[in-house]
């Protein structure tokens, strides 16, 4: 490819200088026909369409909670009927959870990273990855068609009997869902495989970074969890489609069932969500105060054993159905130690910044802010396990704010810090960094703005999917939804300056945060094939920071 | 202080004996979680500012944890939280263990209201009498999608399953009015499934139980909207033996202690049953309904698995008719315990 053809592609961009790759163009301009980026095989293209799409799945998903958001902000009816307003905040889970945040860092970036951080030249299955998009995709757009004719109303977790009894439509949202799980699964299997076959040179298991232990853990439950899910979506289609009679006690089913087979998935999915997030803020950390984890071991296996222990824990989400008593104490303990183990990690990070060198720029304040919605997202949860508090909790605003806060909240902190972090290694541009702190705070602001009024909600009992609700919860609402304004002006302020950088960006460094991860071993943006010259080789772990003249054989634990 | 507490964290009321062992959970729990935090919050941004960085290339020393460090790790964060589990299951098995001298009343949701009926006789829509310091039994189920009953000043709540009785119990502990609010997203207007408690004080109770039973319930709106319920007139067993006649109990089960093709109802609640597996348990509402809805599940050795399933036969009022008539022909101190001495009798085989 001759350098016109590269400076042509991006207008407005510095011309490149790097001679001497004229014959190794980076992957952005290595092809630039519509065709070379939707055909491609190549995981960074791959990586990057993914968040084009993931990007627009949140914008979706993020209309859809400000609707629910201003209906809230008073006790009657304020903009929409109560039908609109079911199908509203069910099409927000449905659209933020199954399109946003089980695909986003896995797809976007374990995609991208994940075979750098590997040293290799791509995933073990190219063409699965490719499948894997477009059957997101098509699942999406079945989805996205079915909420457009008639819409659902059953809330995200479709309990039956309702959703086998409801008139709204159906089938087509849990047949979308149904088949964006095969695409979860083609991902995980292929983070699997390649973490297990295409380690490069020097890269032993416990000198891997810990974004691949993360999106390891995180790929084990997608294939082992995601099958459930598919299962039981199609016998709730069947359901409602042919009267099977498995759910629904008027055809001789059993609706606790569901919520057991339901659960089964949708409790380790929550760790598909959340787990590449711990790996995400391993990186940032290590990078940002220049330090190796603090406990690298306790971090790695705590993501195993989080991964583990989340296929045993999802009775506690039954407390208050009916389930026997036994069974409440075994999941409740169950469930405790995923707290453990998300402490564990939380101690090591904070280990991490210790005797370090921080430099506070966008992605660490992220982190910030992370740790502080993981520690009480995870605190509550762990009030939660304790079974008797549940009962008065279950299914109010506490439950909302909850999830908000260690699910959602972490997996947004982190899907940020990731985009910020590792927005020059991608796109080969910088961002403007006093923009960046702005937003990070205002969407850190608008997130407790939103989320803590909601925790009190609860407290004082108002139930979640409520349309209308009684005059006391009044004034925590509207709390609640000038937060969810300020949250949104946040994310605003970041798309504005972001895609201001993409355009008109200046240039970034290879490695403009001066990291020892092992990504930014190469150029950034990186080459169609990832390393110019021979296979690089990995004397050293990742975030290495030591002087070499005082270097000491490590004696890592 | 607890006033206080309660102010801050936004609690309602607390009424009930359930509401203030939860209520000192929690706030044990938020005491402990806020001071950890401060703790972990405080060490880090004491880490930020002390290792800020000076050079861009700034070397650091290779800093890992001692095994020593890793156990505590562990263990502190293990010790709470096994703590806050025994004090809080304790807490959760006894209300999921109603006393056995408490007042039963049966629960059913249905989109979007609840009904409410007690064995003695009185019916009720939306409104729940209940009388003060008294253990009262809850024993929900749904006509139609899940349904949850909660009482937030109570701090109790329990899902309403259709084809199956969920239990719970409180214990009111000063008389008043306490709003009851659906949980389980039920539909169209979830949000208006509202209803509320009313707890008399004991003389209160008593004149509330006589009004009722001299058919003052007639002339009450609530009660007129219920008609298709029960009857105000018929007491709940009495409803039950009328059901039981016209869907055929009697062919195959006696009243009198005999058995016939099925065990006899006389004396059945409360028994200790040895099933056909060998498993032994104790004849509840639960079985009871089981037994209508799905009888091949649970069947008493010595007896054929011929009953039909009454599911879909029979509604959630009329189930409850049955299990209530049922409860009546039994020996007058099963509930104090003494259910091994109910009638004996050999099964046919």
């Amino acid at each position: 490819m001759s350098p016109s053809s590269s400076i042509a592609a991006e207008p407005g961009a510095v011309p490149v200088p790097d001679e001497h790759h004229d014959h190794h163009p980076n992957y952005l301009v290595d092809g630039t026909t519509l065709k070379s980026w939707l055909l491609t095989l190549d995981h960074k293209r791959i990586g990057v369409m993914y968040l084009i799409w993931v990007l627009l799945f949140f914008f979706i998903g993020g209309i859809y909670a400000l609707i629910v958001r201003l209906e809230l902000l008073t006790p009657g009816p304020t903009i929409i009927d109560a039908m609109t307003y079911n199908r509203a905040f069910t099409m927000h889970g449905v659209v933020m959870i199954f399109l946003f945040m089980i695909p986003a860092i896995p797809g976007a970036f374990g995609n991208f990273m994940l075979p750098l951080m590997l040293g290799a030249k791509d995933v073990a299955f190219p063409k699965l990855n490719l499948l894997s998009l477009y059957l997101l995709l098509t699942g999406a757009f079945i989805a996205i068609w079915g909420m457009i004719n008639g819409g659902m109303d059953t809330g995200w977790t479709f309990y039956t009997p309702y959703s086998t009894h409801t008139t709204t439509t159906v089938a087509p949202i849990l047949f979308g869902a149904f088949i964006i799980g095969f695409s979860s699964i083609a991902t995980g299997l292929n983070f699997i495989v390649t973490t297990h076959t295409m380690r490069a040179p020097g890269i032993t298991w416990f000198k891997m970074p810990l974004f691949v232990w993360a999106m390891y853990a995180t790929a084990c439950i997608q294939v082992l969890a995601t099958p459930v899910l598919g299962l039981v979506l199609l016998l709730v289609v069947g359901e409602h489609l042919f009267h099977f009679g498995i759910f629904d006690p008027a055809l001789g089913g059993d609706p606790v069932l569901f919520q057991h087979l339901f659960w089964f998935y949708s409790h380790p999915a929550v760790y598909i969500m959340v787990l590449p997030s711990f790996g995400v803020m391993s990186e940032v950390v290590a990078t940002f105060s220049r330090k190796n984890i603090f406990g690298y071991r306790a971090v790695a296996f705590s993501s195993l054993g989080i991964a583990f222990v989340g296929f045993f824990a999802w009775g506690h989400h039954m407390f208050v159905s009916g389930q026997s008593t036994f069974n409440a104490g075994v999941f409740a303990v169950l469930t405790m130690l995923v707290g453990v183990f998300t402490a564990i990690k939380v101690f090591n990070w904070v280990g991490t910044v210790y005797k370090g060198a921080v430099d506070f720029k966008t992605p660490f304040a992220y982190f910030c802010g992370f740790l502080y919605f993981t520690v009480f997202g995870g605190m509550t949860g762990v009030a939660f396990a304790t079974a008797s508090l549940d009962v008065p909790w279950h299914d109010t605003y506490f439950v909302v704010a909850h999830f908000h806060f260690i699910m959602v909240g972490a997996t947004i902190m982190a899907f940020m810090a990731s985009l910020h972090y590792w927005f020059p290694k991608m796109f080969g541009k910088m961002y403007h960094e006093g923009w960046g702190l702005v937003s990070a705070a205002l969407i850190i602001l608008g997130f407790n703005a939103t989320f803590i009024p909601q925790f009190l909600l609860g407290n004082a009992g108002m139930p979640r999917r409520y349309y209308e609700y009684p005059e006391r919860f009044q004034a925590l609402n509207v709390a609640s939804t000038a937060g969810a304004s300020l949250l949104a002006f946040g994310f605003l302020i970041s798309a504005i300056y972001l895609t201001h950088a993409l355009v008109f960006g200046r240039r970034a460094a290879s490695n403009p945060w001066r990291s020892r991860g092992y990504e930014w071993m190469t150029e950034s943006p990186p080459p169609t094939h990832n390393f110019v010259g021979p296979q690089p080789t990995y004397p050293e772990e990742p975030h290495f920071y030591v002087d070499p003249k005082k270097a000491e054989v490590p004696d890592a634990v | 202080m607890n006033e206080l507490m309660n102010n801050i964290l936004f609690l309602p009321e607390r009424a009930s004996t359930f509401a203030e062992r939860v209520d000192n959970l929690h706030y044990f729990v938020i005491a402990v979680t806020m001071l950890s935090s401060l703790a972990v919050g405080t060490t880090a941004v004491y880490f930020f500012f002390r290792y800020r960085r000076r050079t861009p290339n700034q070397a650091t020393e290779y800093v890992v944890p001692s095994v020593k460090t890793e156990f505590l790790f562990v263990s502190l964060p293990l010790v709470f939280f096994l703590t806050w589990f025994v004090i809080g299951f304790r807490d959760f098995v006894w209300v999921s263990t109603p006393p056995k001298d408490a007042m039963d009343v049966y629960v059913m949701g249905k989109q979007w209201m609840w009904k409410f009926s007690y064995p003695e006789g009185p019916n009720g829509v939306n409104v729940l009498h209940v009388p003060a310091n008294r253990p009262v039994r809850l024993l929900i189920t749904s006509r139609d999608v899940l349904h949850s009953f909660f009482v937030p000043s109570f701090r109790i709540k329990m899902d309403a399953v259709p084809g199956r009785y969920t239990q719970t119990w409180f214990e009111a502990t000063k008389p008043g009015t306490y709003q009851i609010l659906c949980t389980e997203y039920c539909g169209l207007s979830h949000s208006k499934m509202l209803g509320e408690v009313v707890v008399l004080s004991a003389e209160q109770w008593d004149a509330w139980v006589k009004e009722q039973r001299q058919g003052y319930l007639a002339n009450r709106q609530d009660a007129l909207a219920d008609v298709s319920l029960v009857p105000h007139t018929a007491r709940m067993a009495e409803q039950g033996q009328k059901v039981a006649a016209e869907v055929g109990c009697f062919k195959c089960h006696t009243v009198n202690g005999e058995p016939h093709i099925g065990p006899t109802f006389l004396g059945l609640y409360g028994k200790q049953e040895t099933l056909q597996d060998g498993v032994s348990l104790r004849v509840d509402e639960a079985y009871i309904t089981q037994s209508m809805m799905d009888p091949g599940a649970h069947l008493t050795a010595g007896f054929p698995n011929v009953m039909p399933t009454f599911q879909g036969k029979l509604t959630g009022p009329q189930t409850a008719a049955i299990v209530e008539y049922i409860k009546t022909l039994r020996t007058p101190d099963i509930r104090t315990g003494a259910s091994s001495q109910g009638p004996v009798y050999e099964p046919i085989q």
